[in-house]
Order: structure tokens, then sequence, then C-alpha cells
């Protein structure tokens, strides 16, 4: 998903996500009786450790979705490789269609259960729309700057290290940028086979009816991917050099 | 410098067909000459000018570039010794300007510095400030400012040989005019080897010292523009030149190369007769008076002082109009017709007369062919 | 081959639950329009209302499904629906606005400005303008904003088998806690050749709602579980 995101937007956004963990950090400090510093006290340590499980999870599996899906569009893209695009890229718009719970379930049917299928259906699931746009990204490039550049003298090397690849940066950071949501996204349901995280205390809570617990796992889980996107949007704010990144100006 | 020899090129088309883009072309750019290469779309010119690169692969036909055949060299290596300027401009957004002048002497692993430093002449040579521009990433340039990137970016290794497919098209005619003036100006200092593509009749006429006009990949006319335009080789270039191809030579052409030179004059305080003998003697019928030092002041018209006496200064009219010498003849054309005139002083940069020339003398001309432009003949001085 | 007799004989339930998944994604798309189209066309007229509600929406799909719905679950407890059917229709109801919501949004404020001219110096007013022109000319991409909802929420739809709601997703939960492979497979198969048949059916009528002479700009699916 391409969002067009306008920096007045995007110090709203951050605006607001402030205002949501300073609610959340008053309630902590405040609330020693109150409903969330009960729970607090009830649950502080399951949710620290599947805090760090949960971070674990989207680290190792956005991270080796990056260091494949990288690689494997940049090779899609190049003009060897032509003549399969337009099919690959009806398979990945097939590929990114499919419910992340489906990926899951079809990760359980091949791994079993446990931290490595649930790391490979994460895995999957971030793969294809990073794929995707690195691919998309590179083969928009227009025509007429790889062409300045062959006729300047630049190996097709050159070209991909200094044109294609910092021209594509925008749009394949926008791919990771949606991988990674899609990513924090279904790592809550990690849990069901058996990979860990907050998920854990949500379904558990969900099971018992156990509203507290529900809200021990609901509320990190939130809090969490609102702050992974904001943390992405900011990298992609200022990681992206100023001539080929639309946000500024 | 630049000489092509039986040049083809034979494009494979999906159907299993052939199509000739480029068919038995041999010409030759002399050093430190502009060659625009000319015609209507898909006639084969610009797969000639990027077969010079290389960046289209020859089916036939030999090149060489500053004397060597470039067969023999390595088409990566060729490139770097060529600059290359393209229509889209291609600065590449995500360099600063002074990274993207700086390409192809970074590819070649010159001393950064340096480099750095040449960015910024070359940047005061089309008239932006370094301190300025150098900085400033491409988007953040006017379209015309950017076309003038795109031409230095192609000197920055200072190549011999500039190949420059359509650089100007992309900018409105106004700005246009002046990037191509600044352009010439700076190729009198720098007389680089030029092939440069065009569709543009006027550019070329402006820009050319050579021609070659290209039909369905064949090259029809390789000539000067002037000849170009006197003896078009076959209807097709008369037709593509247009109707008023004729009246396109007169920018080729400076008040100088028409006017009558060494003309007689009279000063402020001379008698009228010696204005009337002056005139009688040389069968003008008007004569101009010049100041002290040989500047035009005015001008006495044999009818109006038949029957008068005294001074020129109490009977001379000021002049209309005056037109330096090394004005083109379109201005001076234009200014006749302004003035409701058939004949013009001409003057130097200084106000100096100079001479004067009449619109017989231009169409006369024009008639001739440019290696007999011996056009002061006696009949076209008739009018002064 | 276990898993396709399965599925031969279980055919009634697979219907079944098809048609409870459709249907929580159906009423909720529909309810999404009708509340997300008035929205994007209304802060047309206001750009700092525009960007409130688009952040909020966007907080909104930023929370993972199972949170959003662990985060209703107290809240609808009030009124005895904490699980079920209206916490999935709420919860996709919600996912849909940002998609929905940005696109209208952005159709209606890229309408060519020389139309929207050319529509005043024809005498129409402003709700002339907007019913005539504007909103016919928005309608492609407003389509392609209800194909990414539509994607999107009936990927969330299956997690909603966990708090009830039924649908596909109860066979892969089911799988799941069983252990059952053919109920998990059957479960993902359904559920994903759903979301691609939905996702070319939504393409095919959203290309038959565009006008031959202009071409949308919308994005494609997305994908937020």
């Amino acid at each position: 998903m391409k969002m067009q995101i306008l920096p007045h937007q995007e110090r709203f956004r951050s605006r607001i996500a402030f205002g949501l963990g300073a609610i959340l950090g008053i309630g902590l400090m405040i609330g020693e009786r109150g409903y969330i510093g009960d729970t607090w006290r009830l649950y502080s340590e399951d949710i620290l450790f599947l805090t760090v499980q949960h971070i674990q999870l989207v680290l190792v599996s956005s991270g080796l979705a990056i260091l494949v899906g990288v690689p494997v569009g940049i090779m899609l893209s190049r003009p060897r490789m032509q003549r399969y695009s337009e099919a690959v890229l009806q398979v990945f718009n097939i590929g990114t269609t499919i419910p992340t719970l489906a990926l899951l379930a079809l990760s359980i049917t091949l791994l079993g259960i446990g931290f490595v299928p649930a790391v490979f259906g994460l895995w999957a699931a971030t793969l294809l729309p990073i794929v995707r746009n690195v691919f998309q990204g590179l083969r928009s490039v227009p025509d007429y700057l790889k062409e300045a550049a062959t006729g300047m003298g630049m190996t097709p090397l050159h070209i991909l290290r200094s044109v294609e690849l910092p021209n594509a940066l925008f749009v394949i950071f926008a791919g990771i940028r949606t991988a990674v949501a899609v990513n924090v996204g279904t790592v809550p349901l990690a849990f069901l086979i058996g990979g860990g995280g907050l998920g854990e205390l949500i379904f558990t809570g969900i099971d018992l009816n156990e509203m507290q617990m529900l809200m021990a796992g609901a509320i990190p889980v939130a809090l969490l991917s609102i702050a992974a996107d904001w943390i992405l949007a900011k990298a992609q704010y200022w990681l992206i050099p100023r001539g080929v990144n639309p946000l500024r100006n | 410098m630049i000489k092509l020899e039986k040049l083809s090129k034979v494009f494979e088309t999906p159907g299993g067909g052939s199509v000739i883009a480029a068919d038995q072309v041999s010409m030759e750019v002399p050093e430190g000459e502009i060659c625009v290469l000319l015609g209507p779309s898909g006639c084969g010119k610009t797969t000639t000018l990027k077969m010079i690169n290389g960046l289209i692969q020859k089916t036939s036909g030999k090149i060489w570039v500053a004397g060597c055949d470039t067969d023999e060299q390595d088409p990566v290596q060729l490139r770097r010794s060529i600059g290359y300027v393209i229509q889209q401009i291609g600065l590449f957004p995500n360099m600063t300007i002074e990274d993207n002048i700086c390409v192809v002497p970074d590819l070649l692993g010159w001393d950064k510095t340096k480099s750095r430093r040449r960015a910024g002449e070359l940047l005061e040579l089309v008239n932006l400030d370094p301190g300025i521009f150098l900085k400033r990433y491409p988007k953040e340039l006017s379209g015309g400012q950017q076309q003038r990137v795109g031409v230095i970016r192609a000197l920055a290794a200072d190549p011999p040989v500039l190949l420059m497919d359509e650089p100007f098209g992309a900018i409105d005619p106004i700005n246009r005019a002046v990037i191509q003036d600044e352009f010439l100006k700076m190729q009198t200092e720098l007389r680089k080897t030029i092939a440069f593509v065009s569709h543009d009749i006027d550019e070329a006429i402006k820009m050319a010292d050579k021609i070659a006009i290209f039909k369905d990949g064949v090259l029809e006319q390789y000539d000067s523009p002037d000849d170009l335009l006197a003896r078009p080789a076959n209807d097709f270039i008369a037709s593509f030149l247009g109707q008023d191809r004729t009246l396109k030579r007169l920018s080729l052409l400076q008040v100088q190369d028409v006017m009558f030179g060494d003309q007689v004059r009279v000063m402020a305080r001379d008698d009228l007769e010696k204005a009337r003998g002056l005139m009688r003697e040389v069968g003008h019928k008007n004569i101009v008076m010049v100041g002290p030092r040989g500047r035009a002041r005015g001008y006495l018209h044999l009818n109006d002082i038949l029957d008068s006496t005294g001074k020129v200064e109490e009977h001379y009219q000021g002049l209309p109009a005056t037109v330096n010498i090394r004005d083109d003849l379109r201005s001076a054309v234009s200014k006749m017709f302004r003035h409701d005139t058939t004949w013009l002083v001409c003057v130097d940069d200084e106000g100096f007369f100079k001479g004067s020339i009449t619109q017989r003398a231009i169409s006369h001309a024009l008639g001739a062919t440019y290696r007999d432009s011996d056009v002061a003949t006696g009949a076209a001085a008739e009018a002064l | 081959m276990e898993t396709l007799v399965f599925i031969g004989q279980n055919l009634d339930v697979i219907a079944e639950r098809t048609v409870q998944h459709v249907s929580i994604v159906g009423v909720a798309i529909g309810l999404a329009i009708l509340t997300g189209v008035p929205i994007g066309i209304l802060i047309t007229l206001n750009a700092r209302a525009a960007s409130i509600v688009l952040y909020v929406a966007a907080i909104i799909i930023t929370i993972p499904s199972i949170a959003l719905f662990g985060l209703m679950i107290p809240i609808l407890s009030l009124i005895g629906q904490g699980v079920g059917y209206l916490p999935a229709v709420i919860a996709v109801l919600l996912y849909s606005q940002l998609p929905i919501i940005r696109n209208t949004y952005t159709a209606i404020s890229n309408v060519d400005p020389a139309l929207r001219e050319a529509a005043r110096g024809l005498g129409m007013t402003p709700s002339q303008r907007l019913r005539r022109v504007e909103i016919p000319l928005a309608i492609p991409v407003v389509m392609a904003g209800v194909r990414i909802a539509v994607v999107m929420n009936i990927g969330i739809t299956a997690i909603a088998a966990y708090i009830g709601a039924g649908g596909l997703g109860v066979f892969i939960a089911r799988g799941i806690s069983q252990s059952d492979p053919r109920q998990l497979i059957t479960g993902a198969l359904f559920v994903s050749l759903l979301a691609i048949v939905s996702d070319y059916f939504l393409m095919w009528l959203q290309r038959r709602l565009t006008p031959a002479s202009s071409s949308s700009r919308a994005a494609g699916p997305s994908e937020l579980g």
C-alpha cells in the first residue's frame, strides 16, 4: 500500500502517538489502585517477558524478510528476468491477498508448532510486500536515467548502486514499512502456533473470559504497533536523502 | 574527429520482419564543429547518434572517434570519454548538483577536490552561482537550470567529443533561445566536436556548422546550413526545410556580409553644394551626415535639397533607425519594414558609420548562393 | 488427499461458514461505505479536519486486529455483546475507514480544477457539481479503496473466529487446537480463495466503473492482519 503522507500529517501522527504513550504512562504511575495499575501489578512480569519475546519475533522475522526480500526483488528486476516479470507480479499480487492467518496455518502444516514455524509464517507474510515494492521501485526508475548513466560510462553494477537503488529507495522503504506493519499486526497470532509473544495474554484472556489478562495483552500490543509505525515513519523521513524523498522539500 | 563509414542498423521486429533504422551512413564531423542530425521522427538520427557511444549496437560499418576505431575500445571507457546529453536531462535525483556534475570525473577516479572545484567553475560558466546551486538537488532547480547543469555535466571530464540528443527539446521557446545562445558562446571558447540531434529546423540552422538531413535511415544531404537552404538536394529536403527556407537564410547572414562599405559622407559644416556633388558623383540619392569622429548623425535626400543653399546642418534629417553590422539580416529586414524604408545605415558597436544596406542587396544576397556571395554589385546599389 | 475427502464431506459446513464470512465482511463494508464516503467528502472542505480524521483512521488500522477485538470486549460486554458477530462487524467497519475515507478524499480533492471550473461555468451549484461531476469521477478511486478494505478484512474476519464470530476462520482455529491438518488446510485454502476471488471480482468491477478515458490513481490492495 503506497500511502501518500504529507509532512504535516506526519507531525500530527507523532503527536497522537506521543499522546497515547503519555496517557499510558500517566495511567501506570497514578493509577496504583486503578484498573490499569491493578492490571500492571498482576501481569507486569508476564508483560515484560512476553513483550521481549514479541519484539524478538518482529525483529527476527522482518529482519530475515528484508535480508531475503531486497536481493530477490533486485534479481527479479534485472533485464534478464524481464520476460517473467509480469507473471511474477501477478503471483505476488495473489500472494499478498492471502490472509496472514492462512499463511500461519499453512506454516503449521509444513513445520509443526513452535518458534521456527511462527517465524517462518511471519517471514512469508512480510516477504511478499517487500519483494513486490523492491521490484516495482526499481522498475519505476525512469529509463532515461539509466540511459544517461549508461551513456556516461557507468557499468550495470554502478547503475544499480548509484542510480537505481537510491532512486527506488523511497518505494522500497514504503514496502518495508507496509511489510513491518503486516508483521507487527500478525505477531500476536504467533502464539497460536506456539511462537509466544503478547498474543498469549490476549487469547488466554478471551478463552478464560479474564478481562484484565486480555487488556494486559491488547494494550501493549496496540502501543507496540503504533510505536513501530511511528519509528518507521521517522526513519523514512530522516534516512532517505532529500533529493528522492517526497516527504521532504 | 567523429567519422562514420557505411554505418547501418537493422532492428528485428517481433513479427519476424526487420526495420532498417540506419542505412549505410557515412559522414565526418571535423574537429571543433557542431553537426546537427536533423529529420522527422523515426528517420534514424537518434539511432545514428546512439551508435556512436555504443548505446545501440551497430549492425555493420565503422565508427572512429578522435582517430580511434570504436570497435577496439571498451564501450564503458569509450562512453566516459564522450560527453552525453539527453532530452530528459537525466540528472540523478538522488545526487546533489555537485555530485551530478562530478559523475564522470568520479568514474575516472579524478581527485575529488579537483573535480569539485571544476564543478563550481562549470556552474559559473552557465551563470549559476555555485554557492547557491552546488549543494542543491535537481528537483529544486527550474527546467532551464536543470538543462544547463545537464550540459555542463557532460563537459565535466573535458571530453573532446559531445553527443547531444535533443538537448534543449524540453524547454519553453524563450528559455531555449537563451540557452542556445549561452551554449554557442561556450562553444566558441571550448571548440568541442559535437553531434547534435534535433527535429527543429530553426535550431539546426542556428546551432550547426553542418547539418545532416536523414530520411528513413538514409543520410540525404550533409552540408552547411546556408548551402542546404540555398540548394536542397531533393524535393523531400526542400519541403522539410519549408516554403520559407529562403527567409530562414536571413538569420544566417550578418549585415556586414551584405552592406556597402566605404560610403561617401558629409559633415555638419559642409556646404550643400558638396553634398550634391558627392551624390551625383557616386549616383546615390541619399548621403549620410557624420559627426566629428565619424558617428552617423543624420542624412540628406537629393530631392529635398535640389534648390537649397546653406550648410548640411541646416537641412539634415534624423536617421529613423540604424542597424549594427553584426546583426543578422532578419533584424535588418524587420527594421526596414517597421520604419517603411528600403535602406538602413549600418554602424558598429560604438555607433561609427560603417556603410549602408538596401532591400535590393538583401534579396540579391538571398537569391545568390553562399559561394558567390560577392553581392555588392552595382545593380543592388541603385536604391541608395 | 485426506483433506480433499474432508472437503468433499463437509461442503455444506464450508458453504455455511463462507456465507457467515461474507456476511460479516459484506455488512461491515456496506456500513463503512455509508459512513466513510460522506466523511471523505466532508473533510475535503477543511484541511485540518482532513489530517485529523485521516490520522485517527491510520492509527486504528495500525492496531493489530486481535488487540482491537480484545480492547472492544470489555466495552461491548456492557451490552452483552463482548464476543460474536457484533465486535467482528465493528472491527471490520473501523479498519475499512482508512482506505475508504482516504481514497474518497484523494479522489474528490484531485478532481481536475479545470473540470470544476467548467462545471461552475456551466452554472452548476456546489451540490450539483458534487453529484454530477465530482462523485462520478471519484467512483473508480473509491472502489479501489473498497477493494483494499474487502481483501484486508477477509483476513481479519478469519481471526474473528477466535471471538466466536464464526466464518471460515473456525476451520483454522479448530485445526490448530485439535492438531487437525485437514481442517487447517481447508480453512487456509478457502479463506485465501475467498480473498483472491473477491480481489479479482472487485478489480473487474472497478474497471467496469472506470470511464475509458480516465485511469484510477488508486493503490492496489493491501494486507494488514
